[in-house]
């Protein structure tokens, strides 16, 4: 069946390569930038236990509606936690925060909800435990 | 190739739109993303564009034909007609390279999609939508094999994210299932072959068009929703926006010869979601021997159309600008 030699073909080894490092560098530059705003990092972290939490607060991966964004904390039997007092910082338009009084130890919701400036809104929850 | 008036006009748009056979569609509901799945068409209506979409795979040989290099490139543009009414239009050049053999090329039949989604949960992360696609007969070329009658195939689908799991498994909440059951219905039922044999007499052969059920699944573990609703593990820039994704995507005839018997591919890969568009890649390994022996590979570029310019792809005839994708 191979009596005919078959083409032969351009090593695709260095465009392949090429385009790995294109696509590497395409990530890694891209990833900052969202149309839906969606959280970066936060205070306390997602899932995690701390000794205290005076202030719960949000970094999106973009700039956020003031008037359109919401933040509050409940406790495990759903109360509101928090002082009503959600704000998207004046110095940092990506960063929702929340104060929150003195809290007991046990596990805390934090719900939230954003529009970006581009009109996109998410919303979303997590927990965190305080010792 | 059978011609039809519409055919010059219908490829010149696929052309530019581009293509079917890998189907998809992403997605918000509550806080749950569902990216665009690669092999797998999945629940939701959007405005998107597919391109390119390539496959590429080393076929077995047999006794009438040699080992074969395929390569697909395909593209797909979909369009929201309302909140929860899409349309889709693709299509596929196909790539056949016989080692040894002159190498064929030309397009595959154009796909027409209808979607629509009846029935959403928020807080369960899940939606079930209902559809049909129309592989349009004589739109493509007969020498890679497209067929010169319609199917028709009526689907069902479903998304389900796992974020209302009990926090005794909130590990499992990152977790989401997609799914699609069809109905591939030709509209020819027989393939006729006339021919002439050594005797000088005529032989007619018919060869079914057998109605195949179409189905298959996604199972995906979202990184982005690990780290943004269950726990921050520190993942850096990008594998925090990365998809691990496992597609399964299988083919039961239900009548003739083969009735019964599944073929199918295993696809193990993942997805990288950002602003305005997605990247994926999967290996493409079939599940038996009568499916193939060889693995190939898929890869995928899908833009955000809603994303990228809103107030023009979001333009919809009944319900206006919609805005980006979001179940309501």
């Amino acid at each position: 069946m191979d009596a005919v030699p078959r083409r032969a073909r351009a090593d695709p080894a260095p465009v392949a390569v090429r385009a790995l490092w294109a696509v590497a560098a395409l990530l890694v530059t891209a990833a900052p930038a969202w149309g839906h705003a969606f959280p970066d990092h936060s205070e306390p972290r997602v899932g995690h236990t701390v000794a205290a939490a005076p202030v719960v607060r949000i970094w999106f991966d973009g700039a956020i509606e003031p008037v359109f964004s919401t933040l509050r904390v409940e406790d495990a039997d759903k109360r509101r936690m928090d002082r009503n007092d959600a704000r998207v910082s004046a110095g940092d338009g990506s960063l929702l925060e929340v104060s929150l009084p003195p809290l007991a130890p046990g596990r805390y919701q934090v719900f939230w909800s954003v529009v970006a400036r581009d009109g996109h809104r998410t919303e979303g929850s997590f927990a965190f435990r305080i010792k | 190739m059978r011609s039809r008036p519409c055919a010059v006009l219908l490829w010149a748009t696929a052309l530019v739109m581009a293509a079917a056979g890998h189907a998809s569609a992403h997605g918000l509901i509550g806080q749950r993303f569902f990216p665009a799945t690669l092999t797998i068409d999945d629940p939701f209506v959007a405005d998107e564009l597919s391109l390119p979409t390539v496959f590429h795979i080393r076929n077995r040989g047999s006794e009438e034909s040699p080992p074969t290099l395929q390569t697909d490139l395909s593209g797909e543009v979909s369009k929201r007609l309302s909140p929860n009414l899409g349309v889709s239009l693709g299509g596929t050049y196909t790539l056949l390279d016989p080692l040894p053999g002159k190498s064929v090329s030309g397009f595959d039949n154009m796909e027409v999609s209808l979607k629509y989604v009846f029935w959403k949960s928020a807080a369960h992360e899940t939606l079930l939508s209902a559809g049909v696609s129309w592989d349009v007969g004589g739109t493509g070329s007969k020498k890679i094999g497209a067929e010169s009658f319609d199917t028709v195939t009526p689907q069902l689908f479903f998304g389900k994210g796992f974020g209302d799991l009990p926090d005794a498994v909130e590990g499992l909440r990152p977790l989401a299932l997609t799914g699609a059951l069809g109905l591939d219905i030709p509209t020819r039922r027989f393939n006729q072959t006339i021919s002439v044999n050594d005797d000088g007499e005529v032989e007619v052969e018919r060869e079914l068009n057998a109605k195949t059920m179409q189905w298959g699944f996604s199972l995906q573990y979202s990184l982005q929703y690990l780290q943004s609703f269950v726990r921050d593990v520190g993942l850096p820039t990008p594998f925090n926006r990365m998809i691990p994704i496992v597609e399964i995507a299988m083919q039961t005839p239900i009548e003739g010869p083969h009735a019964g018997r599944t073929t199918g591919t295993i696809n193990p890969g993942v997805i990288w979601f950002g602003r305005y568009f997605q990247l994926g890649i999967e290996a493409v390994i079939p599940v038996n021997t009568m499916t193939g022996k060889n693995v190939g590979v898929l890869a995928q570029a899908h833009f955000y159309l809603d994303d990228i310019a809103p107030r023009i792809f979001t333009w919809t005839p009944f319900h206006g600008v919609l805005g980006p994708t979001r179940p309501q």
